[in-house]
């Protein structure tokens, strides 16, 4: 089943009419649409509360619509089949440690694979291949909590890499990391090539890696298109709490660099 | 408060041990059966969380004193008994590994006074039977203060039956009774208290993380009691057995050595006595626990007030010179074994 | 530092120490944990007037400390504020039992000293024993071995969430804590109040975490059982670390090698 999975040719994503509210009666998201083709990079950006959260959780089955559908490649995400869903999508939490409950790096990249129920040899290929790809193979003995976030964040990826993913979904990568790591990180989520659709308010990290942006603001959708087109758009930001990246803004400091 | 090692016998420690591990596997083998995914990650952070609590001292107004959470009641609230009880018990087995509280040996007796009684008593015979399925603020408050000051109570009455009949500290079981019993009360209250006021605090913000718990079924009553009482006899069985075989009268041969000969005699080491003795003293891993010690049985006669010390200059002094000795030899093969101190 | 910040910190540096490599380190922990138990054993065994006799124990944890490379004098610290329920129970004994159990030279002491004497040896030992096997050894590989030694896997797993995520929840504990005593100016503990939000703000976010935990586990395949690819192999080094260590023991308990040595000598210079 796993195997019929990974050959998918399309990994489409595909939300149409969500509506949720949470058990309190909080409206979370309130009919969001959109379609997202194989080898696209998403940022998903809004204020906070705008429902991006919420939108994640429904992508491999977390939380259930209460009108809608979504569709992960040819399954629309049900309980039937939640299996499949969420080894097509892998997802990375905001906060690491969450995420990393065993008591290694090894063990823990191993979780998934071991879920899987792979042989011996292939659990230990896979953790190996998962580590090298965010350069995390030295860390491999130590206890999660003994990590930096920077390494953290790369062994969280890591763990979900190993269960060959199609599609990424991250909440936040960027936040509590170090400008070195934040800076390594945007060049491993670069060299991928997999579907990924990232929550995030970091818009530098977004004009990156993303070359498609959607706009949350109260549980809609209020913009989706280019990156670099919707970032100019100093109205739709503002609207949605959000500010021109950094780059983007003219500051003098930068300004004169350029003259020099 | 925390038994210790250096004041348990092996005996008590071996049978609490029993009744603790017996508890283990079955609420291991509960938990297992009750197949709640949830509760596995939910299980090891509530014991982090416990831990962590543990640590956070408030101010009891008008004493100067401060208080804490225990932990073993309001997990029971919130993850039912067995898997409270499993908390528990590793709260208090890393307590013993880091910070040598209590001890191994008698982490047995810790985790049966502070979790059995709490998650196994208190909680289902107290707060259960209190609450009831439609909880308010009054009677969790009336529950938890209940159970929190019977748990306790009884966790108390535990310390001091482990502590006597160990026999190690000398203090009288009714003192030590009236010791422990008030403080105990004054602990109690304060667990219930800061109880039902956290739980409360949950229930308000919160209130369907405590009803999915309170749908929990009170195990099957019979069941329960049964285990309880199978782990209790086997503890006491063991207990009991070990102490025999640790007694001074072990087969009464001794005794009657005792009975038969003169004062005299023993005094002067009679040369068959000494070899019993010493093969008393080499087969039986327990030591007497009814005489001071070996030389002072070998000495006294029974009859009179085992007490009474016998001084054996020669023993006393040699004990000093070869201990002092002794001391150094080991100092010296630690030295010769020094590895540089890798980490600083 | 607070004390929550003392306790996160001393767990810190005893998990740092288990991360060290001398041969000790890397034994069997099943090795460790077992001669930790016999050696506990073996000291409670004794009757409550023995001192002398305990001596040549301290073999144990000299040898541990030296061998493993371990700083002695934080350890031999952390006893000694370790808390002090033995030390208040055996201060008893000499008000109690003050009958003259023991001369050395012309000066007699009391059974009760004596017994005293015994609790805090018994004690000393005791302690360090437990705190050794966790400085050589680490959590996680004394669960692995319990695991192995055939404690219930329940039990195993949720000490391994446990010791996990004891160093995230004491972290935020000691967050909250110092965020509350920067905007308190009166010294001292929390007021009640303030203690009863503090910790059930902590428990709520403990529980929204073990969700998120739980949500993680299943986005990974999680099914109610967890796997994990861990061999303990035992050497022969091992086996005889455990039956070395046990002659010895034995030998300890069954001769008072002070007394036997201390007479020897004794005679020697008559």
């Amino acid at each position: 089943m796993g195997y019929a999975v990974f050959q998918m040719s399309h990994h489409i994503v595909e939300a149409s009419n969500l509506h949720y509210n949470y058990p309190d009666g909080t409206m979370g998201l309130n009919g969001i649409s959109f379609r997202i083709t194989h080898g696209e990079s998403v940022a998903l950006v809004g204020e906070n509360g705008a429902g991006k959260s919420t939108l994640l959780l429904h992508l491999n089955g977390y939380l259930s619509a209460r009108q809608g559908t979504i569709r992960i490649g040819d399954y629309p995400v049900s309980t039937k089949n939640l299996d499949s869903v969420r080894r097509c999508v892998g997802m990375v939490f905001q906060n690491s440690d969450d995420q990393l409950f065993m008591p290694t790096v090894f063990d823990d990249v191993a979780f998934g694979p071991m879920n899987l129920g792979l042989e011996k040899q292939d659990v230990e290929q896979k953790v190996v291949q998962a580590l090298e790809t965010v350069n995390a193979i030295h860390l491999k003995h130590r206890p999660p909590y003994r990590l930096s976030q920077g390494e953290k964040k790369s062994v969280a990826i890591a763990t979900v890499l190993a269960m060959s993913p199609d599609i990424l979904v991250m909440d936040e990568p960027t936040s509590s990391l170090d400008p070195t790591s934040r800076k390594r990180l945007i060049g491993l989520l670069k060299s991928f090539a997999h579907t990924k659709i990232i929550a995030t308010h970091d818009l530098d990290m977004a004009m990156d890696v993303c070359e498609r942006t959607i706009v949350l603001h109260q549980g809609r959708i209020t913009a989706d298109g280019p990156t670099m087109k919707l970032l100019r758009d100093e109205n739709l930001l503002h609207q949605s709490s959000l500010e021109k990246p950094l780059r983007m803004q003219h500051c003098p400091v930068c300004a004169l660099a350029k003259k020099k | 408060m925390h038994m210790a090692d250096a004041l348990i016998s092996p005996a008590v420690g071996a049978a609490m041990w029993t009744a603790t591990a017996g508890l283990i596997v079955f609420s291991s083998k509960k938990v297992k059966q009750a197949a709640d995914d949830r509760k596995v990650p939910l299980m090891g952070v509530l014991g982090a969380f416990i831990f962590a609590a543990q640590m956070i001292n408030f101010s009891i107004p008008a004493t100067g004193s401060s208080g804490h959470l225990g932990g073993g009641l309001i997990l029971a609230i919130l993850l039912g008994p067995y898997a409270a009880f499993l908390v528990m018990a590793s709260v208090l087995m890393v307590q013993a590994l880091f910070f040598g509280d209590g001890g191994l040996l008698a982490l047995g007796c810790n985790i049966f006074n502070l979790g059995f009684f709490s998650c196994f008593i208190a909680y289902p015979l107290i707060y259960r039977k209190i609450v009831g399925d439609k909880p308010t603020q009054g009677k969790i408050v009336a529950g938890a203060l209940a159970a929190g000051i019977i748990g306790l109570q009884l966790g108390a009455f535990g310390v001091v039956l482990e502590t006597v009949f160990s026999g190690i500290s000398e203090l009288p079981f009714k003192t030590f009774l009236l010791l422990m019993q008030p403080i105990h009360l004054a602990i109690g209250i304060v667990e219930g208290m800061v109880t039902a006021a956290v739980v409360m605090f949950v229930y308000q913000a919160r209130p369907e993380i405590l009803s999915a718990v309170s749908r929990f079924k009170p195990i099957g009553q019979l069941d329960l009691k049964k285990v309880i009482v199978g782990f209790l006899l086997a503890a006491v069985f063991i207990g009991g057995g070990l102490s025999w075989f640790a007694s001074s009268h072990p087969d009464g041969l001794e005794w009657a050595m005792f009975k038969t000969s003169g004062k005299e005699e023993l005094e002067s080491r009679d040369q068959m006595h000494t070899v019993l003795a010493a093969v008393q003293e080499k087969t039986a891993f327990m030591p007497d626990y009814g005489f001071k010690n070996t030389e002072v049985a070998s000495t006294s006669e029974p009859e009179v007030k085992p007490a009474w010390p016998a001084i054996d200059f020669g023993t006393s002094l040699a004990g000093f010179v070869g201990g002092g000795l002794i001391f150094l030899i080991i100092f010296l093969i630690g030295f010769g074994f020094r590895r540089r101190e890798v980490i600083t | 530092m607070n004390n929550i910040g003392r306790n996160y910190f001393d767990i810190g540096y005893m998990d740092t120490l288990a991360q060290g490599d001398s041969w000790l380190h890397q034994l069997d922990p099943r090795a460790k944990v077992i001669t930790t138990l016999l050696f506990i054993m073996a000291v409670v065994s004794f009757g409550k007037y023995t001192i002398w006799a305990f001596i040549p124990f301290f073999l144990y944890p000299v040898f541990l400390i030296a061998a493993g490379g371990l700083p002695g004098g934080y350890l031999f610290k952390k006893v000694l504020l370790v808390s002090p329920f033995a030390i208040l129970l055996g201060i008893f004994n000499p008000l109690l039992d003050r009958e003259i159990f023991l001369l050395i030279g012309t000066i007699g002491i009391s059974g009760g000293w004596v017994s005293f004497g015994s609790i805090l040896l018994r004690f000393v030992l005791t302690v360090t024993g437990a705190l050794l096997l966790v400085a050589l050894t680490g959590f996680n590989p004394v669960c692995e071995a319990l695991r192995k030694l055939g404690v219930p896997k329940p039990f195993v797993i949720q000490l391994m969430f446990f010791y996990r995520y004891l160093f995230v929840l004491t972290d935020e504990a000691q967050r909250m804590e110092r965020a509350r005593a920067l905007r308190s100016f009166h010294s001292g503990f929390m007021k009640y109040r303030t203690f009863v939000s503090v910790l059930g703000h902590l428990l709520l976010r403990t529980l929204d975490r073990a969700e998120r935990i739980y949500y993680a586990m299943c986005c990974r395949g999680f099914d109610g059982q967890i796997h994990r690819l861990t061999s303990m192999k035992s050497s022969l080094r091992d086996f005889s670390f455990v039956i070395i260590w046990l002659g010895l023991f034995s030998v300890f308990r069954i001769y008072n090698v002070p007394e036997e040595l201390g007479g020897w000598v004794m005679r020697c210079f008559r």
